[in-house]
């Protein structure tokens, strides 16, 4: 293997040295982490990752390798999306040997296929330490004479980037969705066709005044919310329209800013596969996958009432409206990576679709 | 409210320390919420049964009879069956009616649910209604049956028995002939079997899930078995996280666990294993354990969620998000850990102790203990795991002695086996198609071999070193490929600034701040996660159980870290067993789950420069670290290292007897087999052998002749510069006398004299021990008593120690003395309500507060603490008792006299009281003259005796009645055979001709038999008159607490 030097310099000044793998060549982004043990590729295809080095905690990455890869409109494989979303890379161990039935090639190839740099051999727990200390911090993938400079992805609209430029048809049901596409991951696409419907994907700006739908899904994606004005603004129609909508992620923040809530920055981020959020109605507590470090003030006003309350910080993780059928939550339904024990709420939203 | 617990007994093959965990957690956590606790466990040894943790402890047999009585005394409201193992579900599964009729409510999981778990056939109906997919099987009552049933199903299939405990009876076949024997044994155990497919090379996967009331439900941990189906997984190594799976598989055998667990009703904690094909997508579940196992135990430790403690917990009608994380202190117990390290857990054998055993490892388990590496990289937390074993290597690759390698790879020392494989350039196809285990494990192994060969080299270089290191190779072999000293190795990566960083397991990899204890080193870090402020003392834990070494070194340490706590100390753990108690994360200030090695230890010391190290606690181990660790200027608590090495040096000792006068006997090192003759032939045989070469195989021997001690010597392996053999006069006959004491600057604080029941030759650990000495005289009472004194001011010991002594004709001489706590100091702390080890540890601390008033050793009642052996799934392992020690636990019961303590405690390791018949076969005339007495007692008792035709003959010459049962391989009725096989012998009583002969014949047949087929099996004279005698007695068998013994 070619090994070379390389390493992570971050914007407060901590430089990490490790080796460099797949393609070598040096990136810039906001540096995140998430301390999910297993979907590697389910996380480095999420739109929402977009813009991000990601630091997986875990230690050893790469062991199950990489199945045959489709293309960016198939629904095929572990993959969130057609392409790797993530600026880079960052582990501890890459594993060069990978052992899989479903495998077709290492990580490292993968990467190398994809254009993106990684960097290994980083102690990821005092990383994640530093990180969650910060929550968010700029950083860069740096190679012996090849600098870059720091990019603040914040700075321009990465749902644009990620979103759909055309409209795609899934499926074959009686229920029409829409799916209001800001960086939606494959997976809540599938879970939606699984269950008979079809689907119609629009990018994020689309005007969903002129779509015949029955129900709207405002999808996950990456950056600030804030960013989204005109996504904001098509789910306020949405809404005025009063279908159903069901907000994922930043879908749940784009719906509460869409219903004249707000949103903040938490302390310390949600971004792993082990959060307890507790379901206000039932008592029960699922164990849901995240990634986000905003959140919606727990301030909901007159018309909307708390659904989900994380069990650990007992921050917002889900709102619903008191009369009309609008609900988001700020986890993510479809796992992928991650549990599946909230799955049950594409069943709740597509029964309250007509 | 009142709780009943039922514990789990003695440690044994299957059952072991993992329930003392789960045990003291569940107690703890009932403690918190005010209930009241009663716990029925006859198991001494554990923690769990000392007054801090349950408010009633009874000391008594966990069978049906006992503990309706103790219900019927105690009125429980409610009963925990969970926490307990296999013998406390199967004890309340047989309780079914007692418990309705005495209004006692079953905790969290219900009978009938446990039922479904352990019935296949229930279970494989239930996971139908669902559609969850389980092995193909059928099951049968009877050999008949299952002979024709297997050619439906094809061979090889798997024999399962229903109440399995450890996989006892169940196995793989592969013919018809082989299915024959195994039904056979199987019907011994149990009334229903099941044949099922078999599902060779398939993953085995494990999780770990907890559920409430309110029906939230999550998977705390999954696992991964190195070996696939087919393999016990108390006999795989395991790792966790999984590494293998994928996302999908993940969360899919995730799913279904759940769903299963729901399905079922299990409320509290379980554990699911799964069958995974490796080459599609396709998947079984293999069973459900609707308790607290050894995989609970292990996925509390790899996380640090305390399982058990939620469990007892979510009993009490808590639910899941209301708990709090008590690792973190601010997160709920409602989530699952994220993992930022890998654990591997590496089972320890202890074949080599067993004559004839099979050494093939398969789906029965015969490992005894366990330890738990962590690392940041698989290779880092394997290797620690191999030097975590104790077994004498560095790591995977080593240069353990092995036999022809096809044959190794299925044995116990499979792992090395696969090291000398790569080492010879075997593909990693080949060993997954001999092994089956996953390519990914096989590939990072072969890195390691690789890695060795690079270091192959007098200067490393800093990077290599620094990927040695984070590869989990030790600086001993390092220094040893390198052929440096393992000083030097230290020093040069000191100074190139490699040293290893203390991290946290914080059940949430960092994510958020956490403020847990539970510490580990890893070379793939850099910084520290914790501060080194306050110092404390360092208690150096027991290691793996094993044979030998136990759960009884967990109650000194944890004993030992209280009594530090309690003098305000900041107290600090090592150990590598997750077994344990002392490795729960609130049982000291800082837990290191770490290797018991002087590196390791070193290490240790120089992040957290502790006032002092206790070594006096966890056993050798620990005990052997004492000079090389003062030499390091580690400071020592307790007696000096230097006179350690003064008992501990054979000479040195001996010399220090002679110059006090005191008797031992006679003994020589010798260096050639010619001298080891001589001297043998000196002083007369019998003669103990103890080579110093052995690196596999019986340490130990008694040789009566030349020709058997040269036999022995062969077998062990040979003389060679620098080695000898010890060899010591064996006195026939003699009783042997445990001596346990606390001194303090040489003046003895407190102390107990114990009396082993059986002849001197029998190992103590496998000895029968009266507490107090009851039948030796008052004259060697005093005489042990001035002797040990003698010793303890010679030797200036300050802590615990032990002393052995033999007693024949009125001479008391000392065999063995350790400075350390022995085996035996829970049993007499518990039998005189003393804590030996706190009066040793202020000791230590030179805080003495002056010796124990005599008084204190006059007791009412009379302890008697009884083996307990796991022959019955050692395949064809010899079970007999010798100067070599077998036992895998123990179990100590009071009484108003020695009949009953006795009786109880016997019945408490399992032995079922004969009602008719006894069958007794004696080697040897002597024997049968020193058993005349005895045999006619139980013949006076009425029993219907049976005997082999030699000593059939010598009872009828002496006028008892008894049938000539012939010998297994006469195959003529009546035969032996025949009869135990159809539970017509009730005992069987079968003398050898003597102590350590290797008897190849039918004596050997007929105790395997025994066992085999479940019959309670006695090899020893003395145990024999004891039970005959016990017997004539009919004493009461009381249902006494223990505060009640002790008054």
């Amino acid at each position: 293997m070619n090994r070379r030097r390389a390493s992570l310099v971050l914007e407060d000044g901590h430089v990490f040295e490790g080796e460099v793998f797949g393609e070598a060549r040096p990136a810039a982004g906001e540096v995140v982490f998430n301390t999910g043990m297993a979907g590697y590729p389910e996380s480095l295809t999420d739109p929402s990752y977009s813009g991000q080095i990601l630091v997986l905690t875990y230690p050893l990455i790469g062991n199950y390798g990489v199945p045959p890869g489709t293309g960016p409109e198939s629904l095929d494989g572990p993959f969130e999306s057609g392409r790797v979303q993530v600026a880079g890379l960052i582990v501890s161990s890459l594993c060069p040997a990978p052992s899989h039935w479903s495998s077709t090639r290492t990580l490292d190839a993968w990467l190398r296929e994809e254009n993106v740099a990684g960097i290994q051999g980083i102690p990821t727990r005092t990383l994640t330490k530093i990180l969650r200390e910060k929550g968010t911090m700029l950083g860069k993938i740096v190679l012996p004479g090849r600098d870059t400079d720091f990019f603040d992805p914040d700075k321009i609209n990465l749902v644009e980037r990620v979103s759909t430029k055309k409209v795609l048809s899934y499926g074959s049901g009686r229920k029409r969705i829409a799916l209001l596409d800001c960086g939606a991951k494959n997976n809540i696409i599938r879970c939606l066709v699984n269950r008979g419907v079809t689907v119609l994907r629009v990018p994020w700006d689309h005007d969903l005044a002129s779509l015949d739908y029955d129900g709207l899904v405002i999808s996950n994606g990456p950056g600030n919310p804030k960013m989204c004005g005109r996504a904001v603004e098509e789910a306020r129609k949405a809404m005025a329209r009063g279908k159903p909508i069901f907000g994922i992620c930043l879908g749940n923040q784009i719906l509460a800013l869409a219903a004249g809530l707000d949103t903040y920055k938490l302390k310390y981020g949600h971004r792993s596969q082990n959060q307890p959020c507790l379901d206000t109605r039932t008592g029960r507590c699922p164990i849901t996958s995240q990634n986000h470090g905003y959140a919606v003030k727990p301030e909901l006003g007159p018309d909307w009432e708390a659904w989900f309350v994380n069990a650990n910080d007992g921050t917002n993780e889900g709102i619903r409206h008191k009369r009309l059928p609008f609900r988001a939550v700020q986890f993510h339904p479809e796992g992928a990576p991650g549990p599946r024990d909230t799955e049950y709420l594409f069943d709740e939203f597509l029964e309250a679709v007509k | 409210m009142k709780v009943l617990l039922l514990g789990s007994g003695a440690l044994k093959i299957g059952e072991a320390g993992e329930f003392d965990y789960s045990g003291s957690q569940a107690l703890k956590a009932l403690k918190e919420e005010g209930v009241k606790t009663v716990l029925v466990n006859p198991n001494i040894a554990t923690i769990q049964t000392g007054r801090e943790f349950a408010d009633r402890i009874y000391f008594l047999p966990v069978n049906r009879e006992f503990v309706e009585r103790i219900i019927r005394r105690e009125k429980p409201d409610g009963i925990l069956l969970g926490f307990g193992g296999q013998t406390a579900l199967n004890c309340g599964v047989s309780l079914e009616g007692v418990l309705d009729r005495h209004k006692v409510r079953v905790l969290v999981t219900p009978l009938k649910t446990i039922k479904e778990t352990e019935d296949r056939a229930l279970f494989v109906a239930k996971l139908a209604e669902i559609g969850v997919l389980t092995p193909r099987g059928v099951v049968v009552t009877s050999v008949k049956r299952g002979m024709a049933a297997a050619s439906s199903l094809g061979f090889p299939l798997m024999v399962r028995v229903s109440y399995d405990l450890g996989g006892r009876g169940s196995g793989v076949v592969r013919d018809l002939a082989e299915l024959q024997i195994k039904l056979e044994r199987a019907f011994a155990f149990s009334k229903r079997v099941l044949l099922e497919e078999y599902l060779h090379g398939w993953k085995e996967i494990e999780y770990e899930v907890v559920r409430d009331g309110r029906d939230n439900c999550l998977t705390v941990c999954n696992m991964e078995n190195l070996d696939p189906m087919g393999f016990h997984t108390g006999e795989s190594a395991v790792v966790a996280p999984t590494q293998t799976l994928t996302n999908f598989e993940y969360h899919e055998l995730r799913r279904i666990a759940i769903q299963v667990v729901r399905h079922l009703g299990v409320v509290g904690e379980c554990n699911i294993q799964f069958a995974l094909d490796p080459y599609r997508w396709d998947y079984r579940v293999i069973e459900v354990n609707a308790r607290l196992s050894r995989s609970s135990a292990l996925a509390s430790k790899a996380t640090a969620y305390p399982l058990a403690y939620v469990a007892a917990k979510l009993a009490l009608g808590k639910t899941l998000p209301e708990l709090k994380n008590s690792v973190t202190g601010v997160t709920t117990t409602c989530f699952e850990p994220a993992l930022d390290y890998i654990v591997c857990k590496i089972p320890r054998w202890d074949l080599q102790k067993f004559r004839r055993v099979e050494s093939r490892i398969g789906s029965e388990m015969k490992s005894v203990g366990e330890v738990m590496g962590i690392g940041r990289s698989f290779e880092e937390a394997f290797q620690k795991a191999f030097r975590m074993l104790e077994i004498g290597v560095d790591g995977f690759v080593s240069d353990f002695k092995l036999g022809p390698l096809a044959d190794e790879l299925r044995t116990d020392k499979r792992f090395f086996a696969i090291a000398k494989a790569l080492r010879l350039g075997w593909p990693v196809s080949k060993l997954r198609r001999i092994t089956g285990i996953d390519p990914w494990f096989l590939e990072r192994m072969k890195g390691l071999v690789g890695m060795e060969e690079r270091l192959r080299q007098k200067r490393p270089p800093r990077p290599l070193l620094l990927q040695a290191k984070r590869a989990g190779f030790s600086d001993a072999r390092i220094a040893a490929l390198a052929g440096r000293k393992e000083a030097s190795v230290r020093a040069l990566r000191k100074k190139w600034g490699i040293v290893p960083a203390v991290k946290q397991m914080d059940t949430l990899a960092a994510e958020y701040p956490a403020r847990t204890n539970y510490l580990y080193l890893t070379y793939h870090e850099t910084e520290d996660d914790v501060a080194f402020g306050e110092r404390g003392v360092l208690v150096l834990g027991s290691g793996p159980y094993r044979i030998g070494s136990s759960v009884e070194f967990d109650w000194c340490s944890v004993s030992c870290v209280r009594s530090l706590a309690a003098q305000g100390r900041k107290t600090i753990v090592l150990n590598s067993n997750p077994e344990t108690v002392s490795t729960d994360y609130d049982m000291s200030d800082r837990l290191y789950f770490e290797e018991m090695t002087l590196e390791r230890v070193l290490d240790v010391c120089d992040k957290e420069r502790p006032d002092g190290v206790v070594v006096s606690m966890g056993g050798q181990t620990p005990n052997n670290l004492a000079v090389p660790l003062a030499r390091n200027g580690v400071r020592i608590l307790g007696t000096a290292p230097s006179d350690i090495v003064r008992a501990e040096d054979r000479n040195k000792f001996s010399a220090l007897l002679d110059r006090h006068g005191v008797e031992q006997p006679e003994w020589k090192d010798l260096s050639s087999l010619r001298s080891a003759r001589a001297f043998a032939r000196a002083i007369g045989f019998p003669v103990l052998i103890r080579p110093s070469f052995v690196l596999s195989g019986s340490a130990m021997s008694v040789a009566f002749d030349e020709s058997g001690m040269e036999r022995f010597l062969a077998k062990a392996g040979s003389f060679s510069p620098g080695q000898s053999v010890i060899i010591t006069k064996f006195i026939e006959g003699a009783k042997e006398i445990e001596f346990d004491g606390v001194a303090a600057q040489g003046e003895l604080l407190c102390y107990a004299i114990g009396e082993h029941i059986e002849n001197a030759g029998v190992h103590s650990g496998d000895a029968t021990i009266i507490l107090p000495a009851q039948r030796i005289h008052v004259q060697a009472h005093r005489e042990v008593r001035l002797i040990a004194k003698t010793i303890a001011r010679a030797l200036r010991i300050t802590g615990p120690f032990n002393i052995q002594f033999i007693a024949k004709d009125d001479r008391i001489k000392v065999i063995e003395c350790n400075l350390r706590a022995s085996r035996t100091f829970p049993f007499v702390s518990k039998t005189y309500g003393v804590d030996f080890i706190d009066i040793a540890t202020r000791a230590m601390l030179g805080d003495s507060t002056g010796p124990v008033h005599k008084s204190l050793f006059e007791t009412d009642a009379i302890a008697i603490k009884a083996p307990q052996f796991s022959f019955s799934r050692l395949k064809k392992a010899d079970p007999i008792l010798t100067v070599e020690m077998a036992s895998t636990g123990e179990v100590a019961c009071f009484g108003r006299s020695v009949h009953e303590a006795f009786l109880k405690a016997i019945v408490a390791t399992g032995f079922r009281i004969p009602r008719r018949s006894v069958f007794v076969s004696i080697k040897g005339d002597v024997n049968r003259v020193r058993s005349l007495d005895w045999i006619r007692a139980l013949a006076a008792l009425g029993f219907e005796m049976t005997a082999t035709e030699h000593t059939a003959d010598f009872l009828r010459r002496n006028g008892i009645a008894a049938e000539r049962l012939f010998k297994i391989h006469e195959s003529r009725e009546p035969n032996v055979r025949t009869r135990l096989q159809g539970r017509r012998i009730d005992l069987v009583i079968n003398i050898p001709f003597s102590y350590d002969r290797i008897e190849f014949d039918d004596s050997y047949e007929i105790r395997r038999m025994a066992v085999d087929f479940g019959v309670p099996l006695i090899t020893n004279i003395q145990l024999a008159r004891l039970l005959a005698e016990a017997l004539a007695a009919k004493p009461e068998l009381e249902v006494r607490a223990w505060d009640e013994y002790l008054g």
